[in-house]
């Protein structure tokens, strides 16, 4: 006399495996916090930060100091969140974003205001590395010869030149909209395009002015007339680093040296750098050492360039675990508060209302969150994140299987004398059981998806080649991470429906009466 | 011997049983009849513990039940309680073997005992045995309810409880199902306190009837006692509501 499934007979057996595995998934896995000797080097989400982060890297490794870089930290919030929290020592920044992003100062705060600021926080702020990567309007060439186009103010007697810009810059109150007023510009043709076209469409003559970033990588191959801002519209976007007080005193070497960048990179000197890694597609060390000769006159060894061919896999199963433990995690977690919200009135509001407000938070922000509070980027966060994301529909299928077993059954099992835990485990949540599934599968299937977004935090998976393909213009790569996760979601789905078969019992999935 | 004193229960306002006194002797049938909600359902369930009564008493063999007692207590006492509702009240996800089993599982009765007692009872309410092993959904309804039965009896309770046992079957294997407990009971000697809305049905099985309305009993005893002597307006009309396929 066997029952099919005896699901959680033994429950405590099973939270002790599962348990163990986490934990050792998880030492295995989360990148230590950086310690004394180690200079950890941050970058965000973008080619040229790719670039100055490896180079700062670079630079720190030939002073002799053991450095580390942390790639696409996504959002100045991450990126920054991951600086207070010393998960990096410094990072490639712009005055422009330190003012608006971080200190969210009105107007135009002096380099000497903001350092004030951040010193109370423990972190400082480099001079200029020596170049600005903020907005600029950019002609075509020819157009700006034959009109004599230099300034921006020139433009003014053009009303007739059609203007194409980003969407973002279109809608921002300090975009087209004050610019326009500020210089007096009466254009009426202008429209939203997308960045990368934009260029394409000035350098074929369909557009006449666009905005661009003063080193954006195509400027190198489209070479636009840049038009000076003459009456100083735009906020200045230094580049300088953000970094911790503590970095000079805890590894001068590596900070001298990259000190030795302050002032050394001009703009056609870093947007050289950048069409190497967005338009030639070289691995940023490569872009990176070539701008260090190139600015700084230092040669460095040439670094270790991380190889393509078993990345897919590397991603793919790295994606795997952040799913896999996460999910887990939530199940262990969240079937059990299902069971209680279920017991409970007062605690159901409770648990349900906190598992629905956890799925409102936006995902980044909570990613910042979660550095800060954990004090370290990469898995760990990646994993708490995911883990808190998948709690809600394990929670509430668990809740909502358990509190439509029809009120005669439940009456039934309670008549018998059954014991309430041989009540749950026997009556209760195998009848549950094809709810808390699709919960699970449900959680499974999304988490797939959000696991992308570990990538903006140093936790890698597939999200990391969607990432840079995307920075660099690159289709073949965003299909290297795109096609694996929405196959890795088909496969998901399929072993839970397989999942279900072995878990779900069989009188539950009948559908023909024997009468 | 079931026996019930001064027992009312109310959800809010309303007073939904306002019994003063029922007896049932060791080894009778009594059924308890009136219309849907006239509060019959409301007294099983005190007496099964699964609803507290406001006040009064219930007790099994002078023995006194309240749901309060402690929980080890509680679940004795339903062990000694046979209840069956209608179309079985099976759990979908379990064998008819195993609906029937699970509660000598959990008190971890010898595996000899309890297939030896399976197929006593299988041979008593003649449920086939190559249905053990279906599922309720693979049963009519009529072997749910005989499944439903069995579950019942396999403790050997003293005491059945049975709410609208055969509410769902239609009438050809009601009558056999009726004739069949009907042995049984008689059989068994088990004393049997049964909900039926069927006049017929009670006066088959049961040598005492219940007339109730609004929570109350209006009047106990044989059905002749209750066509001769009403003791209310209420109980003539609900007898003779009943029809019968002759003319009298």
């Amino acid at each position: 006399m066997q029952y099919l499934v005896e699901p959680g007979i033994r429950p405590g057996q099973w939270a002790w495996k599962w348990l163990l595995l986490l934990v050792v998934s998880l030492a295995g896995m989360v990148p230590a916090r950086a310690q004394d000797g180690t200079v950890a080097v941050g970058s965000k989400a973008f080619a040229e930060s790719w670039v100055l982060g490896e180079a700062l890297t670079q630079i720190a490794r030939s002073a002799g100091a053991e450095a580390k870089h942390a790639r696409n930290l996504g959002g100045t919030d991450i990126v920054y969140a991951a600086l207070k929290s010393g998960s990096i020592d410094v990072y490639p920044e712009y005055t422009g974003t330190i003012a608006e992003a971080i200190l969210k100062l009105p107007g135009r705060p002096s380099l000497a205001e903001m350092r004030s600021r951040l010193a109370a926080e423990g972190l400082g702020i480099s001079d200029s590395l020596g170049f600005n990567n903020g907005y600029a309007l950019a002609v075509n060439p020819e157009t700006a010869r034959r009109l004599g186009l230099e300034k921006i103010s020139d433009l003014a007697k053009h009303p007739e030149l059609r203007v194409a810009l980003t969407h973002e810059f279109l809608e921002r109150k300090d975009g087209w909209p004050s610019l326009s007023q500020h210089y007096g510009l009466r254009m009426t043709d202008v429209r939203g395009i997308q960045h990368d076209l934009a260029y394409h469409a000035l350098q074929n003559g369909q557009i006449d002015v666009m905005d661009v970033y003063t080193t954006d990588a195509q400027i190198a191959e489209v070479q636009p007339r840049l038009l000076e801002d003459d009456r100083e519209f735009f906020p200045r976007y230094d580049a300088v680093l953000l970094y911790r007080l503590d970095l000079p005193a805890r590894n001068l070497r590596a900070w001298a040296a990259m000190q030795r960048l302050v002032g050394q990179i001009e703009e056609p000197e870093m947007i050289a750098a950048n069409a190497q890694v967005v338009l030639e597609k070289r691995p940023e060390e490569q872009a990176a050492a070539t701008l260090l000769r190139e600015a700084a006159d230092l040669a460095v060894p040439p670094a270790p360039v991380a190889s393509g061919a078993g990345a897919v896999l590397g991603h793919t199963l790295r994606h795997l675990q952040l799913v896999g433990i996460s999910l887990a995690a939530a199940a262990l977690v969240g079937i059990p508060l299902g069971i209680a919200a279920a017991r409970s009135r007062l605690l159901s509001a409770l648990i349900l209302s906190t598992a629905g407000l956890l799925q409102t938070i936006p995902s980044l922000a909570l990613l910042a969150f979660l550095i800060a509070l954990l004090g370290r980027i990469g898995v760990g966060p990646a994993l708490v994140a995911l883990f808190l994301y998948s709690l809600l529909p394990i929670v509430r299928n668990t809740y909502v299987g358990l509190t439509t077993i029809p009120p005669n059954l439940a009456e039934a099992a309670e008549a018998l004398g059954l014991a309430p835990a041989t009540r749950l485990l026997r009556i209760e949540l195998p009848m549950a059981s094809p709810a808390i599934m699709a919960g699970l599968k449900t959680s499974a299937v999304i988490n797939v998806g959000t696991a992308t977004l570990a990538a903006f935090i140093g936790a890698g998976g597939l999200g990391e080649p969607i990432l840079r393909g995307l920075q660099t213009l690159n289709d073949q790569l965003i299909l290297q991470g795109a096609v694996p996760a929405a196959l890795l979601a088909l496969a998901v789905q399929g072993a839970f429906d397989l999942l279900d078969r072995m878990v779900v019992p069989r009188g539950l999935r009948l559908r023909t009466s024997g009468d | 011997m079931l026996s019930l004193r001064n027992l009312i229960r109310s959800y809010g306002d309303r007073r939904v049983l306002d019994v003063d006194r029922l007896e049932v002797p060791t080894g009778a049938t009594h059924a308890l009849v009136g219309q849907s909600g006239c509060g019959k359902s409301t007294l099983l369930r005190i007496v099964m513990g699964l609803l507290p009564p406001d006040s009064g008493e219930v007790a099994i063999d002078g023995q006194p039940v309240t749901a309060a007692g402690a929980p080890h207590r509680q679940i004795k006492l339903r062990h000694r309680i046979g209840y069956v509702i209608q179309d079985g009240g099976l759990f979908p996800h379990l064998t008819a073997e195993q609906n029937v089993t699970l509660v000598a599982r959990q008190l971890r009765w010898d595996p000899y005992r309890i297939d030896e007692r399976l197929a006593e009872l299988a041979a008593l309410v003649h449920f086939p045995s190559d249905g053990l092993a279906r599922y309720p959904l693979q049963l009519s309804g009529g072997q749910r309810q005989r499944v439903g039965l069995m579950r019942a009896l396999m403790l050997d309770p003293p005491l059945l409880l049975m709410d609208e046992p055969l509410g769902a079957l239609d009438p050809l294997i009601r009558a056999r199902l009726q004739a069949d407990l009907k042995e049984i009971f008689q059989r068994l000697g088990k004393t049997v306190l049964l909900v039926t809305h069927d006049l017929g049905e009670a006066a088959f099985l049961a040598g005492t009837i219940s007339v109730m309305r609004d929570g109350r009993i209006l009047q106990s005893g044989t059905l002749r006692e209750l066509r001769d002597h009403p003791a209310d307006p209420y109980v003539t009309e609900f007898i003779s509501a009943h029809r019968t396929a002759w003319p009298e």
